[in-house]
């Protein structure tokens, strides 16, 4: 579904990216962690087709996102860090307006994907209200929202559970496993219980490579009895 | 090319949904009127023209337009909602047009909002009704321009009071190049040819005709180039 390689993004003389290669099946979700700045977020953006890669390629459903970004970004439901939307429409308005951009160009089915999207993610009490005013819990499900809206194959969501409640975050967790099974998923996190908790694969990044890329099961492995934060501090730990 | 439609929609209604499109009509109609009035002496010529409001728009532009167009992109860098726009299955290209569209319609509105000046002028007299519709047409086409310019420096940066200023300097250096004041020191140190191409690029030299009732091919030609001169430098800056 997705097949990530050999992706680079240059900043000038720092290698952001160095030399990433995963691929993701259906019914995978794919927990990529690593320490803020290791390039999590930059991957991510390049497999989206919203930064352009130095070098490598990423191809989402049999598209190359460096050919044909349009047909990726199609395929794509993302949610950016911190979710950002427009601010001065209301949800309704907002989600009316990804519809439309995603093709539902008809008001029913229009309405059909956003009454799906209210839904899942239980914005219905705040439908009306403009996202400015809304709490950040609110504002990542409009996020949320947006990218799994017109039903896509490939999720990747960065940072899904940041700013949630425990209880949200728990919502968002089992929302996210139960559409797991036809589509493939790759979310960032900082939180390694998440990883255990939902993620069937975990790859974590390191100064811009993949340095695990296993089960969970299996790096809970490498130090049997050791928790989770330890063995991804003994990995991670040349990048402080 | 049918993803104009929706982004058209959320830019131009985005006006409307938040108190800049108050403000700004209000302003602009103002100021347009006021400067008539008190500095084009509207009434002193005593001839029913509207050449008195006509004749300052180049200069009332060099504020007010900057001022609808320095959001125009830098507002999606500062929310972050950019990321969110170039992950829909959208071309730059296609992005940069819609956008500058809803703009330029926005500004269409607000001057053709002052059609009160036109029962003035009919009420008072008997205009000449072709230079009345040139004026007019001519105004939207060099409000155009300036917005071009306006919408390039404002993708160049995330902070508006930047895009504002950088806007202003630009419109008023292509402004200038048309005024005596301003070749008569050029011809002193260029050839006269040189200077004359130069007051060439002015809006001013172009918008005059306009309103003498005069549409001359290269006043068009000049007027749709600078715009798609504009749209297409507008695509590089966000591309890069």
């Amino acid at each position: 579904m997705i097949e990530v390689k050999g992706l680079v993004k240059t900043y000038g003389p720092k290698r952001a990216v160095d030399g990433v290669t995963f691929t993701v099946k259906r019914g995978e979700i794919l927990g990529f962690l690593g320490p803020n700045g290791a390039g999590k977020s930059t991957t991510m953006k390049m497999i989206t087709g919203y930064l352009r890669p130095t070098a490598g390629t990423a191809i989402v459903d049999g598209h190359d996102v460096a050919i044909d970004p349009v047909a990726v970004k199609r395929k794509v439901g993302y949610l950016p860090e911190s979710a950002p939307a427009y601010g001065e429409m209301t949800v309704q308005e907002f989600l009316g307006f990804i519809a439309e951009i995603r093709g539902f160009r008809s008001s029913q089915s229009r309405d059909a994907q956003i009454e799906r999207a209210v839904r899942l993610t239980h914005l219905d009490p705040v439908r009306h209200q403009s996202i400015e005013t809304l709490s950040k819990g609110f504002k990542q499900r409009v996020g949320f929202a947006q990218a799994l809206l017109h039903d896509p194959p490939v999720l990747i969501l960065d940072e899904p559970t940041d700013g949630l409640d425990p209880n949200q975050k728990n919502e968002v967790r089992s929302l996210i496993k139960s559409m797991a099974t036809e589509k493939a998923v790759v979310l960032s996190t900082h939180i390694l219980e998440e990883v255990e908790a939902i993620c069937t694969r975990v790859i974590i990044i390191s100064q811009g490579k993949v340095v695990v890329d296993e089960t969970p099961a299996q790096f809970q492995a490498r130090q049997p009895g050791a928790r989770l934060d330890a063995i991804f501090r003994s990995l991670t730990q040349s990048d402080t | 090319m049918s993803q104009i439609v929706p982004l058209f929609k959320r830019e131009f209604l985005g006006y409307f949904r938040s108190p800049v499109a108050y403000v700004f009509l209000s302003i602009f109609l103002i100021a347009s009127v006021g400067l008539a009035f008190f500095i084009g002496g509207f009434f002193k010529t005593n001839v029913a023209s509207l050449s008195s409001f006509f004749n300052l728009h180049p200069w009332l532009f060099l504020f007010l337009i900057p001022a609808a167009g320095m959001r125009l992109w830098s507002e999606e860098k500062r929310t972050g909602t950019i990321e969110l726009l170039f992950t829909l299955p959208v071309t730059t290209f296609e992005a940069v047009l819609a956008k500058f569209l809803a703009a330029w319609t926005f500004l269409a509105v607000a001057i053709l909002l002052s059609f009160p000046m036109i029962i003035t002028v009919a009420y008072l007299g008997d205009p000449d009704w072709g230079i009345i519709v040139t004026s007019y047409f001519g105004s939207i086409l060099m409000a155009g321009a300036y917005l071009g310019v306006c919408a390039v420096t404002s993708a160049m940066t995330k902070n508006q009071v930047i895009s504002f200023v950088i806007s202003v300097v630009v419109c008023l250096i292509i402004l200038l190049l048309g005024f005596s004041v301003f070749n008569e020191t050029l011809t002193s140190v260029l050839p006269i040819w040189v200077t004359d191409l130069i007051a060439n690029f002015s809006f001013s030299t172009h918008f005059e005709p306009f309103t003498k009732g005069i549409i001359d091919p290269k006043d068009l030609v000049y007027f749709l180039s600078l715009i798609g001169f504009s749209l297409f430098v507008n695509v590089l800056v966000l591309e890069r």
